[in-house]
């Protein structure tokens, strides 16, 4: 049998067609499962909070530790409308999501991600 | 009662209305072993001459937010304000209670440990988004402040609208290299300081006074 570890892309439609919470679920379950998620757009910084609230609550012994999670630094709008409205707005970017006994993070720098998976 | 009285127990009760002061509650969060406890023990010592916790060099000593209410705390321009400190619980996306087994705690009492971090944890961010009007966000000048959960935290206080101080501690040590504090986080005031010895806590309290006003 085929050894290895799964890897779920989730796409920008498929996250904005749920609410908060149920992003945070899917999520969660998944890493729970041992997948890695790869987010093509990440999460709210409110929801970034209640991922942090919601993995505290699942934690349990010798059984999942948490997550380990990266994403590049948000984008600024600087645009011309955003600047006379007055108010930048920043959008967030690809995000990966792993339990935090099977994925670590090498290096990151703005742009690239290098991490490190192995098998439970 | 005439209508001198009753105007001027009106003009009364409007001014105090208006220029009461406001008691804000200021979070100081940051990641596991930055050094919050000690400085929430410093402002509490420094201000109303109590400690608020204990420290230690074990992650997760603080396992539940503690409170010390009515600080005051002024400034050399004059002005000054009234706070409730919050001491929180490092924040992090992860606990495993093998890290405490390290410290040579027994495993019953290490799981006891991660349990009750966890719930601090998830009581912290619950604070963050309820109860907290401001943040000193504390990080070790000797690790890297590139680190997500740094990142994460200051997104999501920006994303509150909340006031926040940057405290850079620890550059009492050698390795201490406040300005990349600086250059990850250009955005906010970012103070250099030694919770241990108190160099430069008086910029701190400058800092705050300004900030949370």
């Amino acid at each position: 049998m085929l050894q290895g570890v799964q890897i779920d892309l989730i796409s920008q439609e498929r996250l904005e067609n749920l609410t908060s919470t149920e992003k945070i679920h899917l999520i969660l379950d998944k890493v729970r499962d041992g997948t890695i998620v790869v987010l093509e757009k990440g999460l709210a910084p409110d929801e970034q909070s209640h991922l942090i609230e919601m993995t505290m609550k699942e934690i349990l012994p010798d059984d999942f530790n948490g997550i380990e999670m990266e994403t590049y630094p948000s984008k600024e709008d600087h645009s011309f409308w955003s600047k006379l409205v007055g108010k930048t707005s920043s959008s967030t970017r690809m995000t990966v999501i792993g339990p935090a006994n099977q994925l670590k993070m090498i290096k990151k720098d703005k742009d690239q991600i290098s991490a490190w998976i192995s098998t439970r | 009662m005439n209508i001198f009285v009753q105007t001027k127990n009106s003009v009364s009760r409007f001014l105090s209305a208006f220029f009461k002061k406001k008691r804000s509650r200021i979070g100081i969060y940051g990641p596991p072993n930055a050094g919050k406890t000690t400085l929430a023990n410093r402002i509490a010592h420094d201000w109303a001459g109590e400690s608020i916790g204990v420290v230690s060099e074990v992650a997760h000593e603080s396992r539940r937010a503690l409170r010390k209410q009515d600080i005051g705390i002024s400034g050399s321009n004059g002005h000054s304000i009234t706070i409730d400190i919050v001491d929180t619980p490092g924040v992090t996306t992860k606990i495993d209670y093998k890290e405490f087994l390290e410290y040579g705690l027994p495993k019953e009492e290490a799981i006891v440990r991660a349990r009750e971090a966890t719930e601090g944890v998830a009581e912290a961010m619950h604070w963050l988004r309820e109860d907290i009007d401001g943040v000193v966000y504390m990080l070790d000048s000797t690790s890297d402040p590139f680190q997500q959960v740094n990142i994460m935290m200051i997104g999501i206080i920006e994303s509150r609208n909340l006031p926040v101080i940057i405290a850079a501690n620890k550059i009492d040590l050698p390795d201490a290299a406040p300005q990349k504090i600086r250059s990850v986080f250009p955005q906010h005031p970012v103070v250099p300081i030694s919770c241990l010895d108190g160099k430069n806590i008086e910029e701190l309290y400058e800092q705050m006074v300004h900030t949370f006003r």
